[in-house]
């Protein structure tokens, strides 16, 4: 006889409610006002999907999706294989492996709205260390305040210097799991050191990677606190992200519908990305 | 395929080696003519896979020379030596198929395409992959995936030798003696040196026709295996093969006979030298029978291994190993111990020191 006992549900409970406030409600909240108009004093009216059309035709969103995109691309496309030709060429054993890790973690460490002043101040023209360098020593014109190039080389450098040290450590622990006769084999199967990295170094990094190239994915994507330190989202809209823009829209015109709106379209393209990248990842190792 | 000799080979880990005992392996001199089965055996740590290393060159050795036909090749990078090596665990190109697994080797060497096909469908054949060869090599069984390692150093035609670094470790026991006997196979068509580490005495009792037992960095004997099993020239090799392996028994020597306690003991032949100290006596239990006079010993234990039964023994503080046929005494019982004279042999310093009876006219 198998007795009935109701005692599970204490254990799950805690569960459910730390879910429901931290995920569910707050993101209930959002569906609500995404759907409604507001004018304060809980007065809501009925909107349907107004919001979603005008979000999804307006011009300034495509644009902040754009800078997204670029951004999120361009780091990717420096960080995984930087990440992977420095994880290459660090020691896989001595006592200068430490040294390396740590060092590599370092910038890991600093809350981003650290970095983001750091760099602030490390760039300005007259008394940041490097902008001072490049304006007065080198004679490059360099002000990111003015300049939107210059004002994303520096956000590209700032965020290649803050996380490639996540795609080295990830990468570096795909590469000290394969055995020493690995190389061995290949060294008498006569393999160039492009192969060896190619069929043999490559595929074994390839989780790693992937778990990799989907963490900096998700966090560039949804980057605030450093762009908004560092630039503000400026000079103009040229470094206005989307999570800044959603800022400005929600705080700044205090346009909650809109925004609400924006936020669950802005959640879907991140799901639907990371989920897809992940899927064409990982379909060979299911057959 | 080449006759190898490894000439005064010494290889030591340390920069700067002082003692013996920094040695990993000392001064080792041996011939392997071509075409020939060879197996290293011995326990884990005497030095086997630094001497395969040194071969294949992924070691350069401290000191001496290794010759493939008389030719020094002693600084040569392993990808020039044309030898093929096989790993402890499986080595395949998981991304690749099969069939580019095979043909990676000759690929790398700039062979052509057809060559390439025609050796790979070849040794494919012979190693019984031919249905897979289409297939991702990473989802194979580990037994496939050692034959495609295999496959990769048999697949050139020149290679001078095959080693293989105790390659059945991670294959089940049923498809263990399979993949031996397959290799036993390969060996006889493709006629090429192969030297096989082991630390496993049927395996290279089954594949070799000489095998090389080392200890402690240095080689003990050089043998058949029937060579080895009956005439060990040192009590390690008695220890080592066999199961149960040789017995040792502790004797004095006083005036050219052996005693074991207060018992005179029969030897094979006459002793070379006169040995004072660290004397032994040495008799596999093969040819230890029980008897109604001899030895006195008392039984300690009794094991039926299915075809024989191990009777063990003490004598004189000593235990003492018999087989015999069909039911064993009891234990406890009190027997006589009877050596055959001519498989009983003494040992100085653990080395064999008396000749044998045909040696003597």
């Amino acid at each position: 006889m198998k007795t009935e006992n109701q005692k599970a549900w204490f254990f799950v409970l805690p569960v459910l409610v730390l879910v429901a406030f931290n995920a569910l409600i707050p993101m209930m909240t959002v569906v609500n006002y995404s759907v409604q108009e507001t004018f304060g004093d809980n007065v809501f009216f009925w909107q349907g999907l107004d919001w979603f059309q005008q979000i999804l035709r307006s011009e300034r969103f495509h644009a902040a999706l754009g800078r997204q995109f670029l951004f999120t691309g361009l780091i990717l496309a420096i960080e995984v294989p930087l990440g992977i030709a420095i994880a290459l060429s660090m020691p896989r054993k001595g006592i200068w492996v430490p040294v390396c890790l740590v060092l590599m973690a370092l910038p890991m460490l600093i809350p981003w709205n650290v970095v983001g002043a750091m760099w602030n101040i490390f760039t300005l023209p007259d008394i940041g260390l490097l902008g001072y360098f490049l304006n007065h020593v080198l004679g490059i014109s360099y002000d990111m305040t003015q300049d939107p190039i210059a004002a994303w080389v520096t956000i590209i450098t700032m965020d290649v210097w803050h996380w490639t040290s996540l795609v080295v450590l990830l990468a570096y622990a795909g590469l000290v799991s394969i055995p020493d006769a690995y190389y061995q084999a290949a060294k008498i199967d006569g393999a160039t050191n492009w192969s060896v990295f190619r069929f043999i170094q490559l595929p074994k990094m390839k989780t790693v990677l992937t778990i990799a190239i989907l963490l900096r994915f998700m966090d560039s994507f949804n980057i605030y606190t450093e762009p908004f330190v560092l630039t503000g989202g400026g000079p103009g809209n040229s470094t206005t992200m989307l999570s800044i823009d959603l800022v400005k829209i929600a705080l700044g015109q205090f346009d909650l519908g809109p925004a609400a709106a924006m936020s669950l379209i802005y959640f879907a393209i991140t799901l639907l990305v990371s989920w897809l990248f992940y899927t064409l990842m990982t379909k060979d190792d299911l057959n | 395929m080449a006759k190898i000799t490894l000439s005064k080979l010494r290889h030591s880990y340390f920069p700067n080696p002082k003692s013996p005992s920094d040695y990993a392996l000392k001064e080792i001199d041996l011939d392997w003519s071509d075409g020939g089965a060879y197996a290293l055996l011995g326990p884990s740590g005497c030095g086997k896979s630094t001497l395969l290393n040194i071969i294949s060159g992924l070691l350069v050795p401290s000191e001496g020379q290794i010759l493939f036909d008389g030719q020094d090749v002693t600084e040569l990078a392993p990808d020039k030596r044309n030898i093929a090596q096989v790993f402890q665990f499986p080595v395949i190109y998981d991304t690749m198929t099969v069939y580019d697994n095979l043909a990676f080797p000759l690929r790398n060497r700039g062979r052509d395409e057809a060559t390439v096909r025609e050796r790979v469908m070849a040794i494919a054949e012979m190693l019984e992959v031919t249905e897979m060869l289409e297939q991702k090599a990473a989802g194979l069984s580990p037994d496939n995936k050692q034959k495609i390692s295999m496959g990769r150093g048999l697949v050139r035609e020149d290679v001078n030798v095959v080693m293989f670094d105790e390659p059945l470790t991670v294959i089940d026991p049923h498809l263990k003696w399979k993949l031996r006997s397959k290799l036993k196979e390969l060996h006889q068509r493709v006629k090429a040196t192969m030297i096989y580490v082991t630390h496993d005495q049927t395996e290279a009792l089954t594949f070799a026709d000489q095998v090389v037992v080392m200890q402690l960095g240095e080689v003990v004997q050089i043998g058949t295996p029937v060579e080895l099993f009956e005439r060990p020239a040192h009590t390690f090799v008695g220890h080592f093969i066999g199961s149960p392996g040789m017995n040792v028994l502790p004797c004095r020597v006083e005036g050219g006979t052996a005693f074991f306690g207060d018992q005179a003991i029969a030897l094979e032949g006459p002793i070379q030298g006169s040995p004072t100290a660290n004397t032994e006596i040495g008799i596999r239990p093969e040819f230890v029978s029980l008897a109604d006079s001899g030895l006195p010993a008392t039984v300690t234990k009794v094991s039926d291994v299915g075809r024989h039964t191990v009777v063990e023994c003490l004598a004189n503080g000593t235990r003492i190993n018999a087989i015999t046929e069909g039911a064993g005494p009891d234990k406890g019982a009190a027997v006589h111990l009877n050596f055959t004279q001519s498989q009983t042999r003494l040992y100085v310093d653990g080395w064999i020191a008396t000749l044998p009876q045909e040696a003597q006219t």
